[in-house]
């Protein structure tokens, strides 16, 4: 990828507190150089909120107020805070599935289809073992079924390229609608839980089978096991022997064919690997909130995520912040709506606004003397 | 059921022809693009926005080509900004690709409000099945010229690529970027042009979408099928006459769901609703090998890196 | 004063409702709304101005922001994930919102359950007959109008409309209200033409505009000389068929401007009663009902004015149907059996709003098609 240097980098890019992990190094010259990774994204964000404001300020609306609803409806109370979290969640995992496969050199864009296909195989073994098996036995047994499913299903994108040189962009999209019309076909047919007429579904899996809240909070399970799969994903991409040759792979694929790795088994590997977090993500929209498989599995987390995913450059740790500002926008876009009777499309144009300006902020690196340490050369 | 068949076949040229410009427009253009190593998937918004434009010129005109116009240069707008930033260094096409999506489906949404309800006038068709007594083949018949202008545009186009200097242009700064700067050719510039006009043809093929076939605008008028036609010049392997076959295959494939369907064929018909999808797989697992995957991409793609 | 005079008027029209006969559930009343500070959080699945589903209640839905004290806060675009719960939530929480609106099917299972739990004091009326009295919490409550019954007439208008016997039905998902559409639909054709067939063409989601257009078209080919659908947004449907030169009924709202030649009539929701009751019941401090369904005998639907694809027969039987049905003429005469397996599926007679008809999961004999 052109732009796997500052992707590779680092934790700081995540914006979060930049200093605790590489604080043990030269502490001056890492924080210099990272908090570039700070200050130019900041930069950006300011710019599109500029722009943004300047079409509010052309419709004639308040660009104040907008602010104001933003911090509010995304971040400014507990609950906001919450459902912004909550939002995040599946966008965490269905970045993942975007950026491990990067890492090797693939653009794969199914998520989508491993999400669905997961959540529907959770549903569906746990409808008949409900009442029968207890949750212990069965949670397990769903999680396994959610992951295993969107890694095979994103898995046969990654062997077709591999075995085939199909390419995996295609097919992985192609793989997304068929899943979607495999899931519908069950869920509206054979499937169908015949007492709920108005939206054709599986039978439900009961409460007792849900993973629900983390105690004292109003956020799923899935967002913790989100950011604890992204941390481990990071370093087994960077600190393990798999994710040196994923990588060596990606930056030369006949390099590598000329060392001696397992180029096919890398390549299925991580292609699996990000089928099973999508289809860990559709477990969740399962488990945690719609209780059954039914046609809402496919809400576009799984397109979301790529943009996700590319925003943090494909590092599995900056997708946390990067999921987080997508959901607190996603969050607010409502309050924004509705107090200010502007329609949704509002939000897509602010969204597509922030991402553009983002993306073009990439330029910016490297070129501030202030926060060279020296060895930053700039590259073209 | 010998009717049945025929009833079935007719629909799916008729689904051919009246399903088939929007893609192929949008992949040509797409074509265009990527030849010049550049990726642009921002074109779904491209189509939904350039759609938006076309109905909202045709009301307020009453011509529809200047519709078809406007929504071409609206396109090229959007474009034209996708080319000039990814113009900047380490700027990811891709990445900014996906974002214009949501800015140019976000500016067609938010401007295209009062266009939902109104009627505008739209292009007419040409009826080419005069020779027939079938209703149902002369109705299929009956065919937008666009479809005509989408066909031209990428015979033209692919005889350009073999045969004109612009051209080799074109494929030199695909293929190699130093070897065109070698050349005196300026990179930045081609690619500028490039994503350009293959903004104006994706703005075109959403002009069809409003104005000729289904013919309306409303905010689920494209549902994925920009991004989908981006996907098949991959499947095209960067082919302006295969992108023609392409779409023209899909559009067939798209209409045999319904027409299943009509002639009572009904289990199952989420399947025929997907045949697109799967038959596009199929196809491409069916005509790819192993060793010759990447020889038709461009070398400067950056999917390709 | 304007205003007293406004309330005034409101409850007159609230209690002609009620006398009209709507289905009012006294016995499990929500709390009495103070009218002076409300606000109404309504929610959309889609674009308030779809030309479709989500219009037509936001088009009603202006009733409830004439009430003097009401504030209504809208939020549309929102799909049947986590981000329904959260958004009724953020309404309630941020906005203050004691009343939720949710205006789409897959709402209510388990967002709206779930929510009205949770915040008793919020009351939540959803658009579906789904309420379960024994089950559902009493802040929770439905609204819906039965549509069928203008489908119904709109058959018995199609079936002397057409000459070659076949009537196309564009649906988008095979869910219980669009099957009982489709059924009704079928049986007011049989009601004037006994040859009557209608083929059904299942989209698989709500808006698929090429797709809505490539199944009118397979209609049209297959032989079928008048369309109708139930899908969000019936636009395209409507003028494919105009274009193929085949008549059409409309659905949702009066498409009859868009087929100037062909359109016959078309089923329409009269949502408006339903959202002007509840206004009234705000103003006067009234208790929102928990179930309110009706058809034509409480006004909850009705019939497009006729267009030119309507013949003097068509409409004096259509007519006479839409005075069947507000005098509670029912529909599903039993014994019917369904299309695939022959088996009797309606032992009885049921009147039009029995709720053993909302759970309809078949197709009858006299319509081709599947729903899976």
């Amino acid at each position: 990828m052109s732009s796997g240097a500052p992707a590779a980098s680092g934790l700081a890019a995540a914006g979060t507190p930049p200093s605790a992990p590489s604080a043990r190094y030269d502490l001056g010259v890492r924080l210099r150089a990272n908090s570039e990774y700070v200050a130019i994204p900041v930069f950006a964000l300011l710019m599109a909120a500029a722009l943004f404001a300047v079409f509010l300020l052309a419709i004639g609306k308040s660009p104040i107020e907008f602010v104001n609803y933003v911090w509010r409806g995304g971040f400014g109370t507990a609950f906001s805070l919450q459902n912004t979290l909550q939002r995040s969640s599946p966008l965490i995992l269905t970045a993942l599935a975007v950026a491990i496969p990067a890492r090797i050199g693939l653009i794969m864009i199914g998520g989508e289809g491993a999400l669905v296909l997961g959540g529907f195989a959770a549903a569906a073994i746990a409808v008949p073992m409900v009442g029968v098996v207890p949750p212990i036995v069965t949670i397990p047994v769903m999680v396994a079924a959610a992951v295993l499913v969107g890694a095979m299903w994103v898995g046969i994108a990654g062997y077709l390229r591999y075995a085939r040189g199909v390419n995996e962009t295609i097919s992985s999209l192609l793989l997304t609608y068929i899943g979607i019309a495999i899931m519908n076909f069950f869920v509206e047919g054979v499937m169908r839980d015949a007492s709920n007429p108005n939206k054709p579904s599986t039978k439900p899996i009961g409460d007792a089978y849900m993973v629900g809240y983390i105690p004292g909070t109003e956020v799923h399970w899935g967002f913790p096991v989100g950011v604890l799969l992204s941390v481990a994903l990071y370093i087994l991409m960077t600190r393990t022997t798999f994710g040196f040759a994923a990588r060596v792979t990606g930056g030369n694929f006949r390099a590598a064919l000329a060392q001696g790795l397992p180029v096919g088994r890398l390549i299925v590997g991580c292609a699996m690997i990000a089928g099973g977090c999508a289809g860990l993500a559709g477990y969740f929209e399962v488990a945690a909130i719609q209780g059954r498989a039914n046609a809402s599995l496919a809400a576009g987390y799984g397109f979301t995520g790529i943009l996700v995913s590319f925003l943090a450059r494909h590092n599995p740790v900056v997708i946390i912040p990067v999921a987080i500002m997508f959901g607190g926008l996603v969050a607010s876009g409502g309050l924004i709506q509705r107090r200010m009777g502007m329609p949704d499309a509002t939000v897509l144009v602010l969204q597509g606004l922030i991402f553009v300006v983002l993306l073009t902020s990439e330029t910016l690196y490297g070129r501030f003397a202030i926060f060279r340490a020296g060895d930053a050369k700039e590259r073209t | 059921m010998n009717a049945g068949v025929v009833t079935v076949l007719i629909a799916m040229l008729g689904g051919a022809i009246r399903v088939s410009t929007p893609f192929m427009f949008v992949a040509v253009g797409e074509c265009l693009t990527e030849k010049s190593g550049r990726v642009n998937l921002g074109l779904e918004g491209t189509l939904v926005l350039g759609a938006m434009v076309a109905y909202a010129i045709s009301y307020h005109t009453g011509s529809p080509w200047a519709g078809v116009l406007a929504a071409g240069i609206a396109g090229s707008a959007l474009g034209a900004m996708h080319g000039s930033i990814c113009s900047l260094p380490r700027v990811n096409d891709v990445a900014v690709g996906i974002a214009m999506m949501l800015f140019g489906t976000g500016v067609a949404f938010f401007f295209g409000k009062p266009y939902i309800q109104p009627t505008a006038p739209r292009l007419t068709s040409i009826p080419f099945g005069g020779f027939s007594d079938d209703l149902n083949l002369r109705s299929a018949l009956d065919i937008n010229p666009l479809f005509f202008v989408g066909i031209a545009v990428a015979v033209i186009m692919a005889w350009a690529f073999a045969n004109t200097r612009w051209g080799l242009i074109v494929r030199t700064v695909g293929d190699s970027a130093p070897a065109a700067r070698a050349m005196g050719i300026s990179v930045d510039l081609v690619r500028f042009l490039s994503t350009t006009v293959g903004g104006f043809l994706a703005g075109v093929g959403g002009a069809f979408l409003s104005l000729s076939y289904p013919g309306s605008w409303n905010q689920g008028l494209s549902s994925g099928q920009g991004l989908m036609a981006v996907a098949l010049v991959i499947f095209a392997r960067w082919s302006p006459l295969r992108c023609v076959l392409a779409a023209l295959l899909f559009g067939a494939a798209g209409a045999l769901g319904p027409a299943l369907q009509s002639v009572g064929v009904t289990q199952g018909y989420y399947f025929f609703n997907a045949a697109p999808y799967i038959l596009t797989l199929a196809l491409m697992i069916a005509s790819s090998s192993a060793t010759r995957s990447a020889r038709d991409m461009p070398g400067e793609l950056s999917m390709a890196k | 004063m304007s205003a007293t005079g406004f309330s005034r008027r409101t409850l007159l029209k609230s209690a002609a409702l009620g006398a009209a006969g709507a289905a009012l559930d006294l016995g499990a009343m929500g709390r009495a709304f103070a009218a002076a500070d409300l606000t109404v959080g309504i929610v959309y699945v889609g674009a308030r101005d779809d030309f479709g589903w989500n219009q037509a209640h936001a088009v009603a839905a202006e009733a409830l922001k004439l009430v003097p004290g009401v504030k209504v806060v809208e939020e549309e675009n929102v799909p049947e994930t986590d981000a329904c719960a959260k958004t009724m939530e953020s309404m309630i929480n941020l906005d203050g919102a004691g009343l939720i609106l949710a205006t789409s099917f897959g709402y209510y299972t388990p967002f709206v359950v779930d929510m009205a739990k949770k915040y008793p004091d919020v009351q939540f009326r959803h658009a579906a007959p789904l309420w379960n009295k024994d089950k559902d919490p009493k802040n929770a409550g439905s609204y819906f109008g039965y549509l069928n019954q203008a489908h119904y007439v709109d058959g018995v208008a199609a079936g002397l409309s057409t000459t070659s016997n076949k009537l196309g039905f564009v649906a988008a998902k095979p869910i219980s209200s669009v099957l009982s559409n489709i059924n009704s639909f079928m049986l007011g054709a049989r009601k004037t033409n006994p040859k009557a067939i209608v083929q059904v063409i299942f989209t698989g989601d709500w808006s698929l505009p090429v797709r809505e257009a490539e199944s009118a078209n397979a209609l049209v080919d297959a032989g079928c000389d008048v369309i109708t659908c139930h899908v969000d947004s019936p636009k395209v449907v409507i003028e494919t068929a105009e274009k193929r030169g085949v008549k059409s009924c409309g659905h949702n709202a009066s498409q009859a401007p868009l087929a100037p030649k062909g359109f016959i009539t078309g089923a329409e929701y009269k949502w408006a009663t339903i959202y002007k009751g509840y206004a009234a019941d705000i103003a006067a401090g009234n208790p929102l009902p928990n179930f309110l369904i009706g058809g034509y005998e409480s006004d909850f639907v009705q019939n497009t004015p006729f267009g030119a694809g309507a013949t003097e027969a068509a409409k004096a039987a259509a007519n006479g149907a839409i005075a069947d049905m507000k005098n509670k003429v029912p529909i599903y005469v039993g014994p019917l059996k369904d299309n695939k397996t022959g088996k009797v599926v309606i032992d009885k007679t049921y009147g039009n709003l029995d709720p053993y008809l909302d759970n309809m999961n078949y197709l009858l004999e006299g319509v081709v098609g599947s729903i899976t």
